[in-house]
């Protein structure tokens, strides 16, 4: 079938057209066009985008310092830079608490005020002005009586809006739900991306390698990979655990050592059958080294398999890390994350909040990502172009 | 129209449709195909003829669609039956067989099995009395020991087998019309000739008319009655055969006739440096069997050769698939490993490492069969061209690399200005030319041409090999070319190596072994080529 697509060969040469190097390739910009034709996925990585792109800049969205302090006729930027609290006239040499009272009244004297972000809290703020023991509820659902303790303790304030508002309610150390959620979406998915670019980074070059020789090279490794596979992740985690501190590279370190075997396999294959083609064997006839071989004749053609894999690697370490946060083998405590939130909305049934945004944050989060990851796929699947 | 016209195609189109852009494949064509006569229809790739073909069966895909015209065969349209109707023509009426032996076949199912389905689809045929059909089919297309043969699969054939199986299956309900759409061409050419004369002859016995497509003038001369010659989806011209062939009309027909490649080959250099010599030069794979992977044995792809190019010479190597030209090829590059000294330019290069070689890459160099296979999908073609240098030399900036690939592309006649366009978007004979020109962007002295012509329009097939001959006077190029076309290696080559199951069968000056073969086996060759060209000339 592929003769009708083909322009006769004595015609073409007469167009003396000069062609620019394109910035996509046709094939790869046919690709962007099926993606775009794939309303779900198309949407899905739009909505993705902006959350994500929200969620970096979180300490604009949810902070316990403002923006910006008029304070004397001067500008401040909290958020940037540290300013100890004699600044404001108050008595300590350490950062100043922009929400403590006694400060906020300080600045106010002078005629200064402060722009604060839209959520007054830090993920490891402390609201001390919540009006029940915590787990507390989203503000908004207090009725007046609830709140008079609080409203009582908090200086010039006269009914429940004029406290600050915990939109989604406080968690077990009555921390902010919302504040630790977005700072929460923003770590699981730049540990996702993280762990998904080096585990495939690895998982390529190692598969390329196997792919390319072949032979014994190949025996050996795969051998090596299946003993490898069959140690149990969760094991080393708490083993590991136990003698190393917490954090992130940490983890990330040790969820590497098990993840990038996922794509070996894929790239291994393409390597396999890629590596007897003829502009390989006319790539080796000009001399060109195996490195460069495999680097800028094989592996494009390779991608496509990888690059169909990769949303779902993504959600797939989004997971992992969500599901160590909730056993507690994760990041360290105190860190914003959606397993922590989890496990709390585990163990507090009588505070939903806690449950119900752990879980819709998760779940919106992942769905998004399989979505985006259909739509690659089809954009990339070469039977799809003639529909 | 008479009336005894078995098919009509009348005003007939063909369109594809490809993200809201529409091709016209085929444009207005009107033949009509008698009964118990051969049409040919002719072209280049791209010219429509396959799809006319496979519309008369309506197994084009579904993006395909008929802006104008009917297909009478039998005085109904099928392009109006239900599909329900459609089927019991497929198979039964008409019968169809494709191109490539090895993938039209189930290689599940033995071939007995296969045909066995055909005969109960339609005829409700079923135990014994089918298997005896089968065998009697297979009898008549020249299968050897056709009972035992029945349990066989169709990997156990041969290329030339696989296409009788095929040709039995389209037999099996006795069609009236037969479509054969390129059967020949992936077969080697003694074979090629084999299956031409069965189709003749079963054509004659059945009374079947036949619809032939082909790119191979050759070939029509030998089976058709009459001729449509296609290009860009129209028919340019139809006739006898006769006709054609002795007064073309159109320039295409004429510029097709004439493309016969022309016979000049480079002349012998007795008293020129050798180029490249090897003696006894082996390429054994072994056989491993049992636990410990003992060697019980080798498949001798290369055996035992021994050859001498001088500078400026072609050295033609002729064979059929499997005789081992192509390893022979690769091995004098050392692109696979083999026994026995290579000494190039009076240097050994047996036993060096991949980074030694490197050095001598410069001056050897490779052109590949397959267009579509040697040029990386992902590259353009300025990339493409520029790998060499790149490697040897890594000193000349991009702008350089780019200019010296602009340069190269126009010395192979093509349009400089096309190179940052990728692969797919070129024709064929345009991507060898990229082939050539990244093979000559280096200025090597020692080029191996491994069937540079065989996956090509018969048109542009001289084209090239015009280029070929250019380059080659142009810097006193060194050529081994490999190939089984006889007609392409007579236009090349000043000397003429015959292999065989990786042996010369015989070798020397490309004018006396032309003149008189010595051995059989080259005989026979030579038989398949030309002969049926001789006896044309002879009656004319």
């Amino acid at each position: 079938m592929n003769e009708i697509t083909q322009t006769p060969v004595l015609e073409q040469h007469k167009e003396n057209v000069e062609t620019k190097r394109e910035r996509l390739s046709p094939i790869n910009r046919r690709r962007w066009e099926n993606f775009k034709r794939h309303r779900r996925g198309y949407w899905s990585l739009w909505i993705f985008a902006i959350l994500f792109a929200i969620s970096l800049c979180a300490e604009l969205v949810a902070n316990n310092k403002p923006f910006l302090v008029s304070y004397e006729g001067k500008w401040y930027y909290p958020i940037v830079e540290f300013y100890p609290e004699t600044t404001f006239g108050g008595d300590f040499e350490t950062e100043t608490n922009y929400r403590d009272p006694e400060v906020q009244r300080l600045i106010k004297e002078k005629g200064g005020y402060m722009l604060w972000p839209l959520i007054r809290f830090h993920y490891s703020t402390i609201n001390y002005d919540v009006p029940t023991p915590a787990p507390s509820k989203p503000t908004w659902m207090y009725s007046e009586a609830e709140c008079k303790p609080a409203v009582e303790k908090k200086r010039g304030a006269t009914s429940c809006a004029d406290l600050d508002q915990n939109w989604l309610g406080t968690d077990t150390a009555a921390r902010d739900v919302t504040a630790r959620m977005i700072y929460g979406f923003r770590i699981s998915v730049i540990f996702g991306l993280t762990l998904t670019i080096f585990s495939s980074i690895i998982g390529i070059a190692a598969g390329a390698v196997q792919g390319y020789f072949g032979g014994w090279v190949d025996l050996a490794f795969q051998r090596f990979i299946e003993i490898w596979t069959s140690i149990p992740t969760l094991y080393v985690l708490l083993i590991v655990a136990a003698v190393l501190p917490q954090g992130f590279f940490v983890l990330l370190g040790i969820l590497l050592l098990f993840s990038w075997t996922s794509l070996v396999g894929v790239v291994r294959a393409e390597f396999l059958r890629t590596r007897n083609f003829e502009y390989v064997q006319a790539a080796r006839a000009l001399g060109v080294s195996n490195t460069v071989l495999m680097y800028r004749h094989i592996l494009p053609n390779a991608m496509v398999a990888t690059l169909t894999f990769m949303p779902f690697i993504l959600s797939g370490s989004v997971m992992t890390l969500t599901a160590l946060d909730y056993l507690g083998y994760g990041l360290p405590p105190g860190s914003p994350s959606l397993g922590e939130l989890l496990n709390q909305g585990r163990n507090n049934l009588q505070a939903p909040w806690l449950g119900i945004t752990g879980f819709f944050t998760v779940a919106v989060l992942l769905t998004l990502l399989i979505f985006i990851g259909e739509a690659i796929r089809d954009a990339f699947d070469p039977r799809k172009t003639f529909s | 129209m008479s009336g005894d016209a078995l098919l009509q195609i009348k005003d007939f189109s063909v369109a594809f449709r490809q993200s809201e852009r529409e091709t016209l494949a085929v444009d207005r064509i009107s033949f009509d195909v008698k009964k118990g006569e051969t049409l040919a229809v002719v072209g280049e790739s791209g010219s429509g003829k396959s799809v006319t073909g496979l519309s008369v069966l309506r197994l084009l895909p579904p993006s395909a669609h008929h802006p104008s015209g009917e297909i009478l065969f039998q005085g109904r349209d099928l392009l109006k039956l239900t599909e329900r109707e459609m089927r019991g023509v497929r198979g039964n009426d008409i019968t169809m067989v494709f191109q490539e032996p090895m993938t039209s076949l189930n290689p599940l199912h033995t071939i007995g099995q296969q045909i066995v389905e055909v005969l109960e689809v339609h005829r409700g045929m079923s135990g014994n009395a089918a298997r005896e059909r089968v065998i009697e089919l297979l009898t008549e297309v020249g299968i050897p020991e056709p009972a035992e043969r029945l349990g066989s699969y169709p990997h156990q054939l041969s290329g030339g087998q696989r296409q009788r199986v095929m040709i039995a299956l389209a037999l099996a309900n006795e069609p009236d019309l037969f479509i054969a759409d390129e059967p020949t061409t992936a077969l080697d050419v003694t074979v090629q000739a084999q299956i031409l004369k069965l189709l003749k002859e079963l054509q004659g016995r059945l009374g079947m008319a036949m619809l032939f497509i082909t790119h191979d003038l050759n070939i029509v001369r030998k089976i058709a009655d009459r001729v449509c010659v296609m290009k860009q989806g129209k028919i340019v011209e139809q006739g006898s055969v006769e006709e054609i062939f002795k007064n073309p009309q159109h320039p295409y027909t004429k510029a097709l006739l004439a493309a016969e490649p022309r016979m000049q080959p480079a002349p012998s250099q007795p008293d020129a440096p050798t180029m490249i010599s090897t003696e006894e030069l082996k390429v054994w794979y072994p056989i491993k069997r049992g636990l410990f992977k003992r060697t019980i044995g080798h498949i001798k792809a290369v055996d035992g050769i021994t050859l001498k190019i001088r500078r400026g010479e072609t050295l033609g190597v002729v064979g059929e698939s499997g005789s081992g030209k192509t390893t022979l090829g690769l091995a004098l590059l050392r692109l696979i490993s083999s026994e026995g000294p290579i000494v190039f330019l009076g240097k050994p290069l047996q036993g060096l490492k991949f980074k030694a070689m490197r050095p001598f890459r410069r001056d050897m160099q490779i052109v590949f069969q397959d267009p579509y296979g040697s040029l990386s999908p992902r590259m353009s073609i300025t990339d493409i061209v520029s790998e060499g240098l790149r490697v040897h030399q890594p000193q000349l900036s991009a702008e350089e690399r780019d200019r010296r690939a602009a340069e190269a592309l126009k010395d192979v006649g093509l349009d400089p200005a096309t190179r940052h366009r990728y692969p797919h978007e070129f024709s064929g004979g345009q991507r060898q030319r990229i082939a050539v020109a990244r093979a000559m962007v280096l200025e090597p002295s020692f080029v191996v041409l491994d069937e540079p012509t065989s996956a090509l329009d018969m048109l542009v097939q001289s084209q090239i090999v015009d280029l070929l001959r250019d380059l080659q006077k142009k810097r006193e190029l060194t050529y081994l070319f490999i190939s089984h076309d006889l007609r392409v290696v007579a236009a090349l080559a000043s000397h003429v190596m015959v292999m065989k199951d990786g042996k010369i069968v015989e070798q020397g000056p490309a004018e006396k072994l032309f003149k008189s073969p010595e051995s059989d086996y080259t005989r026979a060759l030579f038989a398949a080529a030309f002969s049926l060209e001789a006896e044309h000339a002879a009656k004319a």
